[in-house]
């Protein structure tokens, strides 16, 4: 009985997260414009996203920021724990200090005083789209430094120094001996640095041109307005991201028991 | 004699990169909280915050909802947490993955699902605008509140509870003596996930229609009105709460994982 009882909060709670989502996902798939109207099967929402080009130019240009950010924040975030880790210990300890200071920011004030810097005080333009993609690189770096870290940790320093021993250049080793032990942390890095990307609201509104809107801008803004044609579509447009985060997320969580395996394996 | 490349030296565009991006910005944002429109010194900035019923005001109200939806999201996921280590069911690490999945999808659109379903339960959503943001951000920081408990609750020994039993414990002092001293990280780490988020986001309460201004709202009104001085003044106000809090939890989180959040791949 108690049993009982508990896994039914389990599915309580998941049926909270998850009812909105597929509720949406449903309705999508209709013509109707609000929910609790039944309306007849139709594709229109989803030709919408395609077609119109408002539509899709803000979709693609998310997915151009996130993946465009998250490739820069990948680097420097990596080349950022590599050196930190072979950094003297309170080299080390100051690094992982200031890397904390984005991770545990309020995104608001995140973008509030970047805008300021780049955008008052330096008079950057944001139709370069350089403070744009900088704000969502401050935004990931640190994930990334902190998803890489515990892979150096595990490493086996001694291959570094045997390549070298045996005649490896320094890069040739770092690329060749170096990078594939911690391949791991720079993939799951890059990937919580796209979806942090794609989650923003508050760098992109203080950050962004004119123009250009993100998901996140553009969906503030059409709530706001009362275009249905525009509202529905969103519907389509957050069931077919919510596939697509389930797929990353069954892909990634195979490949990492795959690899635990692997290492079991191997050990 | 041979000069050998050092690694730590790849950590060089690192520096500068959270040097011009981070460490700059805190400092120009400082300068203009303390000063005034021709660039004098000034902690009049300062002065307005504290002597202005408005700011006060609005800095008390997000306090309290933060407060309210920290207290809610525990409630709800530290049950759920529980369940998912300590009973056994199959599949745990699927039902894991689904509790926090909705942390990857873009919060905007979760929030518009979420309206929709409101809109149909309560016809005007304009009439509860303080439940609905509740509600709102409840359902946007539980996945974040889920993880660090999970994390920490499934490293506790499952032999303890176990033991407890057969010495004599009643369900219940297990929970109290054993399950929830040794979750206290996990806790601490949670509520810090989702306080600050429920102080700032501003987004939630303008899209369930709710025109009360938090901690967020003022830096984004400052912003739209050219104000840099008081705005910045927020974020500083802003900077010292997470300063302290960070410095509280750090005595109590010993575990340094939790706080990356979003990183479980």
């Amino acid at each position: 009985m108690k049993r009982l009882m508990s896994k039914t909060w389990l599915v309580i709670v998941l049926i909270f997260m998850y009812l909105p989502i597929l509720m949406l996902a449903v309705y999508s798939f209709t013509d109707a414009d609000n929910m609790g109207v039944i309306g007849e099967f139709s594709l229109d929402n989803y030709k919408r996203l395609f077609v119109t080009p408002e539509l899709r130019n803000m979709i693609m240009g998310t997915f151009l920021l996130a993946f465009g950010s998250a490739v820069i924040a990948t680097i420097i975030g990596t080349c950022g724990a590599v050196g930190a880790f072979y950094s003297k210990k309170h080299t080390r300890g100051a690094l992982n200090t200031i890397n904390q200071i984005p991770v545990v920011n309020a995104d608001v004030v995140t973008g509030f005083s970047i805008c300021i810097f780049l955008i008052v005080v330096l008079q950057m333009s944001k139709d370069t789209f350089v403070p744009l993609i900088c704000g969502h690189a401050v935004l990931s770096v640190p994930f990334v430094y902190l998803s890489v870290i515990p892979k150096l940790k595990q490493m086996d320093n001694s291959v570094y120094e045997a390549a070298l021993d045996m005649g490896a250049r320094p890069h040739t080793a770092l690329f060749k001996v170096v990078l594939p032990q911690i391949r791991q942390g720079i993939v799951s890095g890059f990937v919580m640095a796209v979806t942090l990307s794609l989650d923003d609201y508050f760098i992109a509104t203080y950050m962004k041109p004119a123009t250009f809107d993100t998901i996140s801008t553009y969906v503030v803004n059409a709530t706001k307005g009362a275009q249905t044609e525009i509202k529905t579509a969103l519907w389509a447009l957050s069931t077919v991201i919510f596939v697509l985060v389930v797929l990353a997320v069954s892909v990634m969580n195979l490949n990492v028991r795959k690899n635990t395996a692997k290492e079991v394996n191997d050990a | 004699m041979r000069t050998y490349f050092q690694r730590r030296y790849l950590g060089i565009p690192y520096v500068l990169f959270m040097a011009f991006f981070v460490i700059a910005p805190v400092i120009v944002i400082l300068y203009y909280a303390f000063t005034n429109g021709e660039g004098q010194f000034t902690i009049m900035n300062l002065v307005g915050f504290f002597t202005s019923g408005n700011t006060i005001g609005t800095l008390l109200y997000s306090m309290w909802i933060a407060f309210i939806v920290t207290a809610l999201c525990l409630l709800i996921a530290y049950p759920a947490a529980c369940v998912l280590t300590l009973s056994h069911i199959k599949r745990k690490n699927a039902i894991l993955l689904l509790l926090i999945t909705p942390m990857w999808i873009n919060f905007t659109l979760r929030i518009t699902a979420l309206k929709e379903v409101l809109t149909l339960i309560e016809g005007n959503m304009a009439l509860y605008p303080f439940i609905n943001t509740v509600i709102g951000m409840t359902y946007d920081f539980l996945p974040f509140m889920i993880l660090p408990l999970y994390n920490t609750i499934s490293k506790i020994d499952a032999d303890l509870p176990e033991v407890a039993k057969d010495l004599g414990a009643t369900d219940r002092q297990v929970l109290s003596k054993i399950i929830l001293p040794l979750s206290m990280p996990g806790i601490i780490s949670g509520v810090t996930m989702v306080f600050l988020p429920a102080m700032t986001n501003y987004v939630i309460l303008d899209m369930l229609y709710n025109s009360t201004y938090i901690m967020g709202s003022l830096i984004g009104s400052y912003f739209a009105a050219y104000d840099w001085h008081n705005g910045s003044m927020i974020s500083i106000v802003l900077l010292i709460i997470i300063f302290v809090i960070t410095l509280i939890t750090d005595r109590f989180s010993a575990d340094d994982e939790d706080r990356k959040g979003r990183n479980l791949l």
